[in-house]
């Protein structure tokens, strides 16, 4: 009932009632009069009648007027302060409610003000305090991710089920290393967010180390780890340690295993080199035990008087033979190792030039000294021990400057054989060979700054050499230091991670709590799926009468993001000539195909790199005829699921006539550059499909079955027009 | 009667210090130049003792070894066994194999004359 209803009984109520008690007290007067008294009233007031009546009117309508105000100030003013205050509890946190009606009502009105208000600054401190928090965890994952790109280890963390949900540039580089392919698809098919772990190492090993890890926890060891060390496929020798990741519980007993971090080392160099200094020592040792017991023997033989000349000159010719011999061997031996020959201190590798120019910044920032480069040689990395080293040449530029008056010096770096020269060059005198050798024997001393060392230790530490020669003809002295060379490292490419404008996706840590194993592929949802994004470009339509791909783009999607760093795009040849006119669309001509893998080269790394995924293109009929029809050849089969833009547009939009790409990018706002590449039409493709997500949900398609089985209908559709 | 010694070696520059010495003790000595020589003249001369090199061609001394070790009618043979590896590991294979005794290469000659004697119990 509405309060305009409510009114209207409550005032035709309040009338009837005035008028009935207006009757009953009337009644009730005129029964008390007596008869006589009545006949005189009758006359008086039978005139006035019309009178009384509107008497009785007026306080009739006066009743409903009084009623109408109160019930306005009591009924109708309240339910819409209800009203309103119902909203601020709903979708308008901000209003307040008016300060009208009686001081009762005013007073509630007030208070209920006042609750929203102490409301609404809650809110938005939990907000700002949610804000806060996410951002600080944002800036950890930053500072993370910026940490392990950093980091000169290799480092992976995998959840429990093996998939890795992070890793960095230099364990990227060491896949490409393990990987089988790496020209094609540079090891991106065996690292990845999302990627199985047991691609790469067997799982029965990953799983003894974990039982060793849980092994550990169990008998509370501190800091529990595992090491093993396995081969790869390439014949690469991997030492791997294996650290546990812990759920966050703050009670440590109650603590489990999560996931687990490996940090990987190719020890294949290492181990040959120790393998080497192996040999040479069996050779130095147990080689000569023979030749020695020869030697012995003869030479105790001598000892005998009664040894006839014939005789003794026999012995003294064994060992004549068997010394010459050793020499021999101890010589080889020398020349053979001489690399492994090093002391043992531990050196690091380093780019030549990069040691150089920390040399500079220190000796110009501790010394005050300015510091010209001279002919770096920007290839020559260097076996060192920087520290020492660094303050081996600051503390010969401050004696320099301190004693000599050196006003600037320069440094020089020159590849020489298995050495490399490193010289420090002045301008001027060069001091006599008693103040160098003081100088190379005196501890080190720059400024306030002290070290034990000496140069001639810091050189020694290098397995090195240091003089000091002149230029006579440029009126110019240097300390030419000989250092050990080390072999030139695979830099990091730059174009393996800035394929985005942003970092590199090299972390998703939700993948903690994705677990394969709770639903068949089918009925997984579509968000939580992990998807290879492809598209190829092809000499032209008709894979049956022998057109051919000529290249395979392909981007994924895990965990609902895009990973434009795990890229694979491979032009392929292929194999018989290309049509000019089709240059025209995907931009690629002979030229750019010789040389290039065939299709039996690229479709096994591809293959691994869509494995355990699945696949989305637009218009993938067309895409997964051409990988069908080449099946036979290569032996591999393309048999995951697979999903079609083309065919998922039209569930959302039913009523658009294009289902182009460029269309649907251009009705779902995804910005298009660099199409009509493989991997620019895929990078647009998983974005289109990214976007379809939400919508399809919307109409209830979650589930990969749910996805594929409403476009076979919109393709039966199709198919009937 | 006078002791036969064999020395199986096939290092000349040993085997001329060795014979000379063993002949020196007046001892009746042959040589044998690999395994398969060694096995035969054993079987053939029937030393009393063989001074055995462990890495010999064909055969090596551990393979002499057994085989004589496994011949009951050869029960006699002392067999001191020299090595040119100083692993304690193949000291105990040979003496588990049945060598009597075991020198590691190179060995002081006055020693090896002393341990031959003792092995065939002659006593000064």
């Amino acid at each position: 009932m509405n309060s305009n209803a409510r009114l209207g009984i409550a005032i035709v109520s309040a009338a009837v009632l005035f008028f009935v008690f207006s009757g009953a007290i009337g009644v009730l007067f005129w029964n008390d009069l007596s008869a006589d008294e009545q006949q005189i009233l009758l006359p008086l007031l039978t005139p006035r009648a019309g009178l009384l009546t509107a008497m009785v009117v007026t306080g009739g309508v006066v009743v409903a007027l009084i009623i109408k105000t109160l019930f306005e100030s009591y009924d109708v003013l309240p339910a819409r302060l209800a009203e309103t205050a119902r909203l601020i509890v709903t979708t308008e946190p901000a209003r307040r409610l008016a300060l009208e009606g009686p001081g009762g009502v005013r007073e509630l009105a007030n208070v209920v003000n006042e609750l929203a208000q102490h409301r609404e600054s809650l809110q938005r401190d939990v907000q700002a305090q949610i804000q806060e928090g996410r951002r600080s965890v944002e800036e950890e994952k930053n500072r993370l991710a910026a940490l392990m790109s950093e980091l000169t280890q290799s480092v992976v963390v995998c959840n429990l089920d093996g998939r890795i949900l992070l890793y960095n540039n230099r364990a990227r580089m060491q896949f490409r290393a393990m990987s089988d392919a790496p020209a094609v698809a540079g090891g991106g098919e065996l690292i990845g967010l999302g990627r199985s772990i047991y691609t790469v190492f067997d799982r029965g090993l990953i799983a003894h180390a974990i039982e060793s890890l849980q092994h550990g926890m169990r008998r509370s060891s501190s800091q529990p780890v595992a090491h093993f060390v396995t081969t790869t496929r390439a014949g690469q020798l991997i030492r791997v340690q294996m650290a546990p990741v812990m759920s966050a519980r703050e009670d440590k007993q109650e603590q489990t295993l999560t996931g687990f971090i490996l940090m990987l080392d190719n020890i294949t160099r290492t181990f040959e080199a120790e393998s080497q200094r192996d040999l040479l020592l069996h050779s130095a040792t147990e080689g000569n035990r023979a030749a020695l017991a020869n030697v012995r023997a003869a030479v105790e033989m001598l000892d005998y008087d009664d040894l006839e000349p014939a005789m003794r000159e026999r012995f003294i010719g064994i060992i004549k033979d068997e010394v010459q011999g050793m020499s021999v061997r101890l010589d080889e031996a020398a020349t053979t190792f001489a690399s492994t020959l090093k002391t043992r201190w531990p050196l690091e590798e380093m780019l030549g030039a990069d040691f150089v120019n920390a040399a500079r910044r220190r000796i110009e920032e501790k010394v005050g000294l300015p510091v010209k480069l001279e002919d770096v040689d920007e290839s020559v990395w260097l076996q060192l021990d920087s520290f020492s080293l660094l303050q081996a040449l600051t503390y010969l530029a401050s004696r320099l400057s301190d004693e000599f008056e050196v006003r600037e010096v320069r440094l020089r770096l020159a590849a020489a054989e298995r050495m490399a020269h490193l010289d420090l060059i002045w301008s001027g005198q060069a001091m006599s060979t008693e103040t160098v050798m003081a100088w190379e024997l005196e501890p080190m001393q720059i400024g306030s700054e002290s070290s034990p060392l000496t140069i001639r230790d810091v050189v020694e530490r290098h397995d090195g050499e240091m003089w000091l020669e002149r230029e006579k003809t440029r009126h110019r002295a240097f300390f030419r230091v000989l250092l050990p060379k080390a072999q030139p490292q695979e830099q990091p490419e730059a174009e393996t991670f800035l394929r985005g404008e942003s970092r590199p996706e090299y972390y998703d840590f939700d993948l903690f709590k994705a677990s394969e194993h709770e639903h068949a592929l089918d009925d997984r949802l579509l968000s939580e799926l992990t998807f290879t994004v492809f598209d190829t470009e092809t000499t032209g339509l008709n894979p049956s009468q022998g057109d051919e791909i000529i290249q395979v783009g392909a981007t994924r999607i895990v965990n609902g993001k895009l990973l434009k760093s795990e890229s694979f795009e491979q032009l392929v040849d292929p194999k018989r000539p290309l049509a000019p006119e089709s240059a025209e669309i995907h931009g690629i001509t002979e030229v750019m195909l010789a040389g290039q893998p065939d299709i039996k080269a690229v479709l096994p790394a591809f293959h691994a790199f869509a494995a355990d995924t699945v696949l989305v293109a637009h218009n993938a009929a067309f895409d997964m005829r051409f990988l069908q029809l080449k099946e036979e050849a290569t032996g591999l089969r393309f048999d995951q699921p697979v999903l079609d833009t083309l065919l998922l547009s039209p569930l959302i939009h039913p009523n658009q006539e294009s289902h182009r790409l460029e269309a649907i990018a251009e009705r779902m706002g995804v910005h298009i550059m660099g199409r009509h590449t493989a991997l620019g039409d895929a990078i647009v493709t998983g974005e289109v499909f990214l976007k379809m997500l939400p919508l399809l949900a919307e109409k209830g398609i979650r589930t990969l079955r749910e996805a594929r089985e409403a476009a076979e209908k919109t393709y039966y559709a199709r198919v009937k027009y | 009667m006078t002791n036969k010694v064999l020395i199986a070696d096939d290092e000349v520059n040993i085997v001329i210090s060795l014979e000379f010495l063993m002949k020196r003790e007046g001892f009746d000595v042959s040589v044998a130049k690999d395994g398969e020589e060694a096995v035969a003249k054993i079987r053939e001369e029937r030393p009393d003792l063989v001074l055995l090199d462990v890495m010999m061609p064909k055969k090596t001394g551990f393979e002499v070894c057994q085989e004589v070790r496994g011949d009951a009618g050869l029960g006699d043979t002392k067999i001191l066994m020299l090595t040119a590896k100083g692993r304690d590991t193949e000291m105990a294979k040979g003496l588990a194999l049945g060598a009597d005794a075991y020198m590691t290469k190179p060995f002081s000659t006055k020693e090896l004359v002393s341990e031959v004697r003792k092995l065939l119990g002659i006593t000064e």
